[in-house]
């Protein structure tokens, strides 16, 4: 794999993970459980959705074969979409979108803070702009997080389920593949490795804050990295890419 | 002082075109004209979200996708500005909600239709957008001060929104020919609901002398609806596109165009709740409710738990 192969394949995968993760979200728009909590997360989705585009953009510029950010995003299957199975889940209720949501806010922020010092400078600028939002995303879900632990026997309830479902889903964080290794010897990628305990323990923490246990065995799942995902996706893929797919010809 | 004597001040405040004020004293009738239209205002920007967030998950790029979040989220802010300003008149948020969930009070009826391709995503821009702001402009002048607030901002925001709208015609006009043919058939839809937008004909509209004495109206339903038509005809012309409306004819006499009336007896109808999508409006609206509720207890039970830790201390 040549540098370039491995850039374009981190990239791409933080593209995807931001990309897929943005239109779960954006189910709720219109729907969220009050009027500024609709907001609040709809301005979540456009963050990332934003950072999504960006990241595709480059990856679609670091291969040059003419592809866009479009091409990449409509027209790619999910066998060949690489995003962590985390970020497709289904939304379920409110308590599990804000606990995935702060598993990943946890893990971007701290892996987005480090990738402000990549060497690749397009990479570094994006993230310089995620971490400031991320902070934002990030105290939002862990607040949700607090108040549901400690609201209503109900709202505990529907976290505790949110936390038993998602938890298998974290380890495909922390894994390292060919592209990471080449890059984080260059200085262009993070390796993830560094902060895995620091993640667990704010985690953790959060948890405990929270009234909430960790499930105690979990076989971790695994395979967004090589396009094996839950079969979430290509439900979300087969509506999120109709129209293009219907009218390639066509531009909007 | 007696009665009267507020009554002038008010009559003054009025005469000398100043704003009035959450807590000054104001006539009754005048208090409950503005909370209906204002929370009437807020509802049909709740209720607005539906049809175009009907298109989120689909839209057919990224930037078209980013332009349409941030679009309903507008309206959404919009809706809380709106509540906000008709709170300062004595009900609170919960109380209208009710009365949107329950269908005892009314939104515009436009949102009753439903948006079945990408094009209704661009003629709801341009032609709801626009009708709206061509009824709101003069809002932003009008004598209750939090009302008069709101527009300044939420007009801004419209107009972008028409632009936007616009430019998703533009797209769709000058694409392909199933692309054109989706357009045409979204003005199709969409034309005469939009003319629907500024009441019924002047001839059937009580002669509202207290809305012009307000502020809150200037020109007459018919006189902003010929306004719109004749803004309109150019803009379509552009696209290449035709009106569903065979009568439609420049009328030299009135520097403006004839057209045709929409159907009214479709508009009482669907004012009466048997629209094409009044059902699936307020049961979304009521399920989005319903499956909130547990949130909000959540975070008021909290609330209340971290107080009493806080007085505790
Ligand atoms: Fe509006
Ligand atoms: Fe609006
Ligand atoms: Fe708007």
């Amino acid at each position: 794999m040549t540098t370039q192969e491995a850039l374009f394949k981190y990239t791409l995968r933080l593209g995807d993970c931001s990309i897929i993760l943005a239109q779960r979200l954006c189910e709720w728009t219109s729907k969220g459980p009050f009027l500024e909590e609709d907001l609040a997360l709809t301005n979540i989705a456009l963050d990332i959705f934003g950072r999504g585009k960006s990241l595709l953009e480059y990856a679609a510029r670091i291969e040059g074969k003419g592809r866009t950010e479009d091409t990449l995003a409509f027209f790619r299957s999910d066998r060949q979409f690489t995003n962590y199975l985390i970020c497709e889940q289904e939304n379920g209720d409110y308590a599990k979108t804000m606990i995935r949501q702060a598993m990943v806010d946890c893990f971007d922020l701290l892996l987005y803070s480090e990738l402000t010092k990549s060497k690749d400078e397009t990479l570094a600028g994006i993230a310089a702009k995620s971490v400031k939002e991320i902070t934002y995303h990030k105290r939002h879900s862990f607040s949700w997080t607090d108040r549901f632990g400690n609201g209503t026997e109900e709202s505990r309830t529907r976290a505790q389920k949110a936390l038993n479902e998602l938890w298998r889903f974290t380890g495909e964080f922390f894994e390292v593949e060919e592209a990471d290794e080449i890059l984080i010897k260059e200085g262009v990628a993070v390796d993830v490795k560094s902060f895995q305990n620091k993640w667990e323990t704010e985690l953790h923490a959060l948890f405990e804050k929270a009234n909430l246990t960790l499930p105690e065995t979990v076989f971790m799942q695994t395979g967004g990295r090589k396009g094996i995902h839950t079969e979430h996706l290509a439900y979300l893929l087969a509506e999120m890419q109709a129209l293009p797919r219907m009218y390639p010809d066509a531009k909007w | 002082m007696e009665n009267k004597d507020f009554e002038a001040i008010f009559e003054n405040k009025l005469a000398k075109n100043e704003m009035v004020e959450p807590k000054d004293w104001m006539p009754d009738n005048y208090r409950k004209h503005l909370l209906r239209q204002i929370s009437q205002h807020a509802h049909s920007e709740i209720i607005g979200m539906l049809p175009e967030g009907n298109w989120i998950s689909r839209a057919p790029s990224l930037r078209s996708k980013l332009v349409l979040l941030a679009k309903v989220q507008d309206e959404g802010g919009h809706g809380l500005y709106l509540y906000t300003a008709a709170e300062s008149l004595g009900t609170s948020r919960d109380e209208m909600l009710d009365a949107l969930q329950t269908g005892r009070a009314k939104y515009s009826s436009i949102f009753n239709y439903p948006t079945l391709s990408w094009a209704d995503i661009g003629a709801v821009g341009w032609l709801v957008d626009g009708a709206a702001i061509m009824n709101q402009v003069m809002l932003q002048r009008t004598s209750y001060g939090p009302y008069a607030r709101a527009m300044v901002r939420i007009c801004k925001e419209e107009s972008f929104h028409q632009r936007q709208g616009y430019e998703v015609m533009t797209h769709m006009a000058f694409g392909t020919p199933e692309q054109k043919e989706m357009a045409q058939d979204a003005l199709n839809r969409w034309w005469f609901p939009t003319l629907m937008m500024f009441g019924p004909p002047d001839s059937e509209s009580p002669n509202s002398e207290n809305a012009i004495k307000w502020r809150i109206k200037r020109e007459t339903n018919d006189q902003l609806r010929q306004r719109f038509v004749n803004q309109t005809v150019e803009q379509v012309q552009y696209l290449g596109l035709t009106i569903p409306d065979k009568n439609l004819k420049w009328n030299e006499s009135k520097k403006g165009y004839d057209f045709s009336e929409p159907d009214w007896a479709e508009f009482k109808n669907v004012i009466k709740g048997n629209g094409p999508c009044n059902k699936e409006r307020l049961d979304a609206r009521n399920k989005a409710h319903n499956e909130g509720r547990w949130v909000r207890e959540a975070a008021a039970a909290y609330g209340k738990k971290q107080m009493e830790q806080y007085a505790a201390a």
